[in-house]
């Protein structure tokens, strides 16, 4: 069920990197459009995080949240652009 | 007295009968949906399965509905951990849809419209175990729950009763569908709570 956008991810998100991954760009490898993680549309919550192109609805990342660990799919995303701290 | 609490939260499952290891009963049908409801009208349906070889055998939806169908009384379970006894479909058997395909192949991936697939292996779609639904409790199957049509494997967690089904791949070697290919197990056998990668 979608009721959010990428900003969701966030949390589980921090779990995995030292930076706050919802301001980074994707390249969706679908279509080739970009923007911020947090704008991709949101889907499927229960199972774990599907976050699609707001651009053609293809798969951009897919967060699964185990009981002991956390598994990232990036297939779909043929680029993150992560802006450095301080500079 | 004991000093851990299982607090109002917790719910009694050890007595159900039929109810897999950390499941918990529900009334509902949630649905769960890993992106937009595709639509598909019935004109436009079409179920294929490919061979391993390219061989094609496909059904259109007056077709498909003619053929011989099965009324099942089934138990479903959700890897999100909601199992729901007694449900009942109509649909068109696996063994029905393949017995007339030639395939030496021993896995299957499950394809549907918008995109999602599942990796099922062939012997857990044959021996009336799996089914193309499509009628629940005696009315059309909604969008919401797959329809027109979806795959019935209820033995399986249900991520492999995949919705909105529109095609069978025979393939030679197992390969991970959506949910597999992000951290769940490759199999889903809810009696052993197969639910993540390693389980």
């Amino acid at each position: 069920m979608r009721e959010l956008d990428g900003n969701a991810m966030a949390g589980d998100l921090r779990e995995i990197f030292a930076f706050d991954v919802t301001v980074a760009r994707y390249t969706c490898a679908g279509c080739g459009d970009g923007g911020a993680i947090a704008q991709l549309m949101l889907w499927g919550q229960e199972m774990g995080h599907v976050a699609r192109c707001p651009h053609c609805e293809d798969v951009v990342m897919r967060l699964v949240h185990g009981p002991d660990r956390v598994y990232l799919d990036l297939r779909g995303a043929v680029r993150l652009e992560l802006p450095l701290a301080g500079v | 007295m004991g000093i851990i609490s299982r607090g109002f939260g917790g719910r009694r499952r050890e007595s159900v009968p039929g109810l897999p290891p950390g499941q918990y009963l529900t009334h509902d049908f949630p649905v769960l949906s890993a992106g937009p409801t595709p639509r598909i009208p019935l004109d436009r349906w079409s179920f294929t399965i490919t061979t391993e070889t390219g061989g094609k055998k496909s059904w259109n939806w007056s077709e498909f509905t003619a053929l011989p169908h099965d009324d099942v009384t089934v138990d479903i379970h959700c890897v999100t951990k909601w199992s729901k006894l007694g449900t009942t479909w109509r649909g068109v058997s696996l063994d029905t849809l393949l017995a007339d395909v030639e395939t030496a192949a021993d896995y299957t991936m499950v394809h549907s419209f918008g995109g999602y697939t599942t990796n099922v292996p062939l012997e857990d779609l044959l021996d009336g175990k799996a089914w193309i639904a499509y009628k629940f409790d005696g009315e059309d199957l909604e969008p919401e729950h797959g329809g027109p049509a979806r795959m019935l494997v209820p033995h399986l967690y249900f991520w492999k009763s995949a919705k909105w089904v529109n095609g069978l791949e025979m393939i030679n070697e197992d390969e991970p569908g959506f949910w597999e290919a992000a951290g769940y197990h490759i199999y889903g056998d809810p009696w052993l709570e197969q639910r993540y990668q390693g389980d």
